[in-house]
């Protein structure tokens, strides 16, 4: 395997494994704290033993997020020291702090996750509650050094050279606050159906279970909300690309004719040689409505871009098909499982149990879709319109046996975590009348 | 500011080296848990890691940003120079960590935990040797590109260092762990490592600075080059033999104390040997420097979050003031 390719894939391997890991960091702390602070008001046993199972799961989730998010922090000069040498010093900025959003979130971590028998409940309550909140933060300054890449901001490029920086303008780039909220959405999704999922499941053959009806309905109420502001973050987000990486929204979107108001092509296969989409249902004036609210709009194809310029074109625009396929039938569950609680109705229908149990990974694979979107669709690019992927790679030769390596190492752990997670956490049902 | 951000990244592996390089020296002990009592010597380092490892591994990952924050060459230089050692380490960090929490956070009594008392112990082993290397390297001068991948670390300098970094995880682990074990017998156990390997430490200094005599003879050179730094290799001595004098009169405050003074120092002698240097031979403080604005806005988040975070720290270590389970 070349070694750009090889590196690439490593990068890519990293982080869809890493963001597995970050997400539940992010949102598992919600659930918790939901669930905790309902046993502080009811004294419920049953929320206080949901918390409890659902910590000692996360706490194995953690681990395995703090090694491989160590990983990515040495595999950023590994693979791509031209990249740090040259950006280093405009990004650093959102990863200083996020450093101190993990110091603070690991710091409650250990109160929260140890301190059970030694802090008063109140004081272990906020413990959660900083974990919650600092969690997200890390995602909000992590996504922030995204967010430069896509739209770089404050410099002055003069000879090949970035001068006159301003870090703290590199930090609000364009991308920053719509990727962020869209990732921290997504996070909350993502985690929220995923463990709905999980508890259908045991649902279905324990329908009594109080334990597993308080899972189900906490992991819905953080996830639906977010499953249903979630279209509407992206469209936001779309915009923002819209406006800023021209390349990448054709791409997402299979357009390769310049033209005023232009259609949406929904599913399709792009032919990048012979410059069409085919077999797409075409949805009259909707890309120039979504990308910029108006039909009659010119949006820019992907013909008046060079082609060295194009990104792997069916990867995007099927991975974005994918995001939103996740998003739409997510959105819709949401809705279903809001209104039968407006009804007062039971969310144990079957039928219900039976679309949760289905849904449970589209969130995931949506986040993992929405990134493949947003990083092979800024390629050639490293530094959008300012470095080269190909510029920023290690002279190191034989990249492939270290992709190989970490990719062994990180199929068996995820095998032993879901393992572990499946043995001690998940399965059981907690004796009745705890 | 140069300087003040690169007394951030010796302070960070300052903190570093005395915690969580204690835990990869509790890992050595896991590994060389011998005689009747070894089941116990295994719950105790679990024990005495478990609760803050998360926290300590922190300290790694700040002194890593703060090198590609403030000196973005130095970053690039060192990974790009230093691949594989780097590599190895990193996959010793993941299996230590994961083998850790596997062993904690699952079921103890279970078949399927037996497994990762040697991954644990192994990678304990390697992740220091590998970090030694690394740092050695640097400051043996080297990492450079004209050395390659393989001859900028192959070395018998860098390896010395290695051997020297896990040596005093190991003497800083057993000391910590002579004043966690409060009962007799473990106590005297780990009392007994504990001078062993501060007896080994002292070898292996020597050890290194023969190296550094036949293969780097400037870093021989840096460490005796002034009157301080003679002073401050006195001063290491002599936390040295109050560790040992301690632990003869079974002071075991006292002799963490000066064990961590020690192995402070260690450090800090290190940094002042190749100061201003931050890769040898051509890397320095003020040629690898990030422009002022990005220094002074990382030392200005750095300085708050420090304010921010300090009274949570101390309230970490209030709760867990005594490591043990409750
Ligand atoms: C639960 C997961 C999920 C769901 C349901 C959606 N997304 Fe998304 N999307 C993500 C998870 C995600 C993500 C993985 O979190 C990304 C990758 C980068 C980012 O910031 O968010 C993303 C990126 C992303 C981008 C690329 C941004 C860029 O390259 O800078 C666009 C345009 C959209 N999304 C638009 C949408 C639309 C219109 C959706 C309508 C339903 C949608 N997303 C649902
Ligand atoms: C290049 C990209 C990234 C790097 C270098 C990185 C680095 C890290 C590091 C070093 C840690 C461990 C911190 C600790 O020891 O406590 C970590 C954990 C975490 N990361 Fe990442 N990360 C990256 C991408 C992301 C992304 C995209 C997200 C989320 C959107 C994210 C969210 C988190 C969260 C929430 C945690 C803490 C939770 C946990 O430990 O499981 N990271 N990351
Ligand atoms: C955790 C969520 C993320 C996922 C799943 C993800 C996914 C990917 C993928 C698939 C690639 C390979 C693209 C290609 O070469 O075709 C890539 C490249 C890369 N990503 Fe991300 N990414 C994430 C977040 C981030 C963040 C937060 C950063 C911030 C610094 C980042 C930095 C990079 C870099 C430096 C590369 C290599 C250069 C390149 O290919 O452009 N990624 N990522």
């Amino acid at each position: 395997m070349e070694d750009l390719l090889a590196a690439r894939t490593q990068m890519a391997v990293s982080l869809m494994f890493h963001i597995l890991f970050a997400i539940a960091g992010m949102a598992m702390p919600v659930l918790m704290a939901v669930s905790e602070g309902l046993w502080l008001r009811t004294r419920d046993p049953v929320h206080l033993e949901l918390t409890k199972r659902w910590a000692k799961g996360t706490a194995i989730l953690f681990a395995v997020g703090a090694v491989s998010g160590t990983v990515l922090s040495f595999e950023l000069g590994l693979l791509w020291p031209k990249f740090m040498e040259h950006a280093g010093a405009i990004i650093g900025m959102p990863f200083s702090l996020e450093g101190f959003a993990f110091f603070t979130e690991a710091i409650f971590l250990g109160i929260y996750l140890y301190g059970w028998n030694k802090v008063p409940p109140r004081a272990h309550f906020l413990a959660g509650i900083v974990v919650a909140v600092s969690g997200g933060l890390s995602a909000v300054f992590v996504v922030a050094a995204n967010a430069w890449m896509n739209t770089p901001t404050g410099f002055d490029l003069v000879d090949g050279k970035m001068v006159n920086i301003d870090p703290l303008a590199a930090m609000l780039s364009p991308a920053a606050i719509p990727q962020a909220v869209h990732m921290l959405l997504a996070a909350y999704a993502a985690v929220g159906f995923a463990v709905a999922g999980i508890h259908a499941w045991v649902l279905l053959r324990h329908p009594e279970s109080r334990f597993h009806r308080a899972a189900l309905g906490i992991a819905l109420a953080v996830g639906g909300p977010a499953a249903l502001l979630q279209p509407v973050s992206g469209d936001l987000l779309a915009r923002m690309v819209a406006d800023t990486q021209p390349a990448k929204l054709a791409a997402m979107e299979g357009h390769f004719e310049t033209r005023k108001a232009a259609p949406l092509l929904v599913g399709g296969l792009p032919d990048p040689d012979a410059r069409v989409t085919r077999w797409a249902v075409e949805i009259p004036y909707g890309l120039s409505l979504l990308a910029y609210h108006d039909p009659h709009a010119e949006v820019k194809g992907l013909n008046d871009i060079p082609r060295e310029n194009w990104p792997n074109v069916p990867i995007v625009h099927l991975s974005f098909q994918v995001m939103v396929g996740c998003g739409m039938v997510m959105a819709l569950l949401a809705l279903a499982a809001g209104w039968l609680r407006l009804r007062r109705r039971p969310l144990t229908v079957r039928w219900l149990l039976r679309a949760l149990i289905l849904a449970s990974p589209l969130g995931v694979l949506g986040i993992e879709a929405g990134w493949f979107v947003t990083e092979v669709g800024r390629q050639p690019w490293i530094i959008q319109g300012v470095m080269r992927t190909r510029d920023a790679l290690t002279p190191m030769p034989g990249l492939t046996v270290p992709l190989a390596t970490i990719t062994l190492v990180y199929v068996v752990l995820g095998i032993i975590v879901v393992f572990l997670l499946k043995r001690h956490v998940i399965v059981t049902v907690p004796e009745e009348g705890t | 500011m140069e300087l003040a951000a690169g007394l951030v990244i010796v302070a960070a592996l300052n903190l570093y080296a005395v915690s969580g390089g204690a835990d990869f020296g509790g890992g050595v002990w896991d590994l060389l848990a011998r005689g009747p009592r070894a089941q116990r010597q295994r719950e105790l380092i679990a024990h005495a890691i478990g609760p803050i490892w998360e926290a300590n591994h922190v300290w790694l990952i700040l002194a890593i940003v703060v090198l590609f924050t403030a000196f973005p060459p130095a970053f690039a230089r060192v990974t790009t120079v230093l691949h594989i050692p780097l590599f190895l380490m990193l996959l010793g960090i993941i299996a230590r960590g994961a083998a850790f929490s596997f062993r904690a956070y699952g079921d103890p009594a279970r078949e399927t935990q037996r497994p990762w008392g040697p991954v644990f112990a192994v990678s304990s082993l390697l992740t220091p040797l590998l970090l030694g290397v690394v740092l050695g390297a640097i400051a043996s001068g080297t990492a450079t590109l004209e050395a390659g991948f393989f001859a900028s670390w192959w070395r018998l300098f860098p390896f010395a260092v290695g051997i020297f970094a896990l040596a005093m995880f190991a003497f800083l682990a057993a000391v910590y762990l002579a004043v966690e074990a409060e009962e007799g017998e473990m106590r005297e156990d780990f009392r007994r490592r504990a001078m062993i390997s501060e007896v080994a430490l002292g070898v292996m200094a020597a050890l290194v600075l023969a190296a550094a005599g036949s293969r780097a003879p400037e870093i021989l050179h840096d460490l005796t080059r002034t009157p301080w730094s003679w002073a401050l290799h006195a001063v290491t001595a002599a936390s040295a033999l109050t560790v040992l004098f301690a632990l003869w009169r079974r002071r075991y405050g006292l002799a963490r104390i000066a064990a961590v003074l020690q192995v402070s120092l260690i450090v800090w002698g290190w940094a002042f040997s190749q100061f201003p240097h931050l890769v040898r031979p051509d890397l320095t403080l003020a040629n690898a420097a990030a422009p002022p604005v990005t220094l002074r806005l990382m030392l200005g988040a750095l300085a708050g979050g420090t304010v921010l975070l300090l009274p949570a720290f101390v309230y970490l270590f209030r709760v867990f003031g005594k490591l043990r389970r409750p």
